[in-house]
């Protein structure tokens, strides 16, 4: 194993242009899981981030929050402010592991490991952040719900590394994180949601029901519309989710229950909004 | 085998300084090498214990700038320059309460635990926005059912 020790940020982009093979490391909560039995991870060469202070810090600016590239998600646990106008954020910091992954694991590593199951992703999705892109050739911003192609694939060039996180300052008149896990601590979803409402419209993001995080466009545009009038159950929002989603079978549950849950949870966290009367239901049966 | 035996190393050694329990230390390292390894195999501080490897049990448990993180997820090059303390640096008062509560079975988890449970006793404001069990999410406990834990950090912070 190689290892590239930049002590600037020039440095390390510049490491990158002439390695760009290089793999970015930062609290390295992904990268470093199970280490001494994938020899084939030793192969590679690593680029330490841990030094590039300019990368640490969490800014408030008028109207935007940025996270740099190393602010972790204790960062923002213990930021007030943050859990004042981006409570999901919190929310979903404090469903990731507990405080030792919370004080090492960053946002930006959240997003380039682009695990379709990542807590962080779906919360920064809901909120429209934008990753920032920095090279030797330049700066370069990709919206989060246009930065995956595919199953780990992203719109990062080799040569890039990523900088910050920018997330516009907005009012939200609806915000919800949902985390369906075996358990409550320490558990990796099943399926993941968070669903803000704001001038900008509706945001829908599931997590662990595609290939990657993505946003619901089918949902949000029910939402948007009077066809919302038309849901009157969960079994009502399936030909949506079909549309928006593609869970599969895998080691932490079925794709069935994938749909059922996403179904039931979106119906029941937005029952004020389905349906033509405003009147509350009763909350049906809790999930199997 | 022959000493000139050419088995290419493509590995260099990196020579990190850091403070260790209040001491400077400096070794050679392989750029693989966890800092758990490092403090175990290098340092011969075998009171942090490896259990799961992934960062889900807690067992590895340190202080980096006085923070828990797993020594599991941490390439030993990272902590140059940076403050890492261990269980063996522990006030042996840190046990006491374990040992009044039955916080402790078969004992391969406790010296995270015990490093965890200090740390929150060394910060009691975060337990206006968190619980104790969530603060002790990261530490897995197969005996105890967790209780004793708890009710041992609530006991130790009474005595502050």
């Amino acid at each position: 194993m190689n290892a590239l020790l930049p002590e600037s940020i020039p440095e390390a982009l510049d490491m990158l242009a002439r390695d760009p093979a290089a793999v970015p490391m930062a609290g390295g909560t992904d990268l470093l899981v199970h280490w001494p039995v994938r020899i084939e991870a030793h192969d590679r060469t690593y680029l330490d981030l841990s030094r590039l202070e300019d990368l640490k810090p969490l800014t408030w600016k008028a109207d935007e929050l940025v996270l740099g590239a190393l602010t972790t998600y204790w960062d923002v646990i213990r930021d007030e402010r943050v859990d004042r106008e981006f409570p999901l954020l919190v929310q979903a910091a404090r469903q990731v592991g507990a405080i030792q992954i919370q004080a090492r694991g960053t946002w930006a590593g959240n997003v380039v490991n682009a695990s379709p199951a990542a807590d962080g992703v779906p919360a920064l999705m809901a909120y429209d952040a934008t990753v920032v892109l920095e090279s030797r050739r330049g700066r370069e911003e990709v919206p989060l719900d246009r930065f995956y192609s595919g199953y780990k694939e992203m719109r990062r060039r080799a040569d890039q590394l990523v900088v910050a996180i920018r997330i516009p300052r907005r009012t939200y008149s609806f915000q919800i994180f949902e985390k369906v896990g075996s358990r409550r601590a320490q558990a990796i979803a099943k399926v993941g949601l968070a669903v803000t409402h704001s001038d900008a419209g509706w945001r829908v993001v599931a997590a662990s029901v595609a290939p990657t995080i993505r946003r619901c466009l089918a949902v949000e545009r029910l939402l948007e519309t009077g066809a919302r009038a038309g849901v009157s159950s969960s079994e009502d929002l399936s030909p949506a989710i079909a549309q928006d989603v593609a869970p599969i079978d895998d080691i932490r549950s079925s794709a069935r229950y994938r749909n059922r849950a996403m179904a039931r949870v979106l119906y029941h966290d937005l029952k004020d909004f389905w349906g033509p009367l405003l009147e509350r239901r009763p909350r049906a049966d809790p999930l199997p | 085998m022959s000493s000139q035996s050419a088995i290419p190393n493509p590995q260099s050694a990196i020579s990190v300084t850091f403070t260790l329990n209040g001491s400077s230390v400096t070794v050679e390292i392989d750029p693989a090498d966890r800092l758990l390894d490092t403090l175990r195999y290098r340092l011969g501080l075998t009171g942090t214990k490896e259990g799961c490897g992934e960062g889900e049990c807690g067992a590895c448990t340190v202080y980096l700038d006085g923070v828990p993180v797993n020594s599991c997820l941490i390439p030993t090059y990272q902590v140059r320059d940076r403050k890492v303390e261990t269980i063996e640096s522990l006030d042996p008062r840190a046990l006491e309460a374990f040992e009044r509560c039955g916080a402790t079975q078969c004992g391969a988890c406790t010296p995270g635990v015990v490093m965890t449970a200090w740390w929150i006793r060394g910060h009691p404001d975060l337990l206006r926005t968190h619980t104790i069990r969530e603060l002790m999410a990261g530490n897995l406990c197969r005996c105890t059912g967790y209780d004793g834990i708890v009710d041992s950090i609530k006991e130790a912070l009474g005595e502050r």
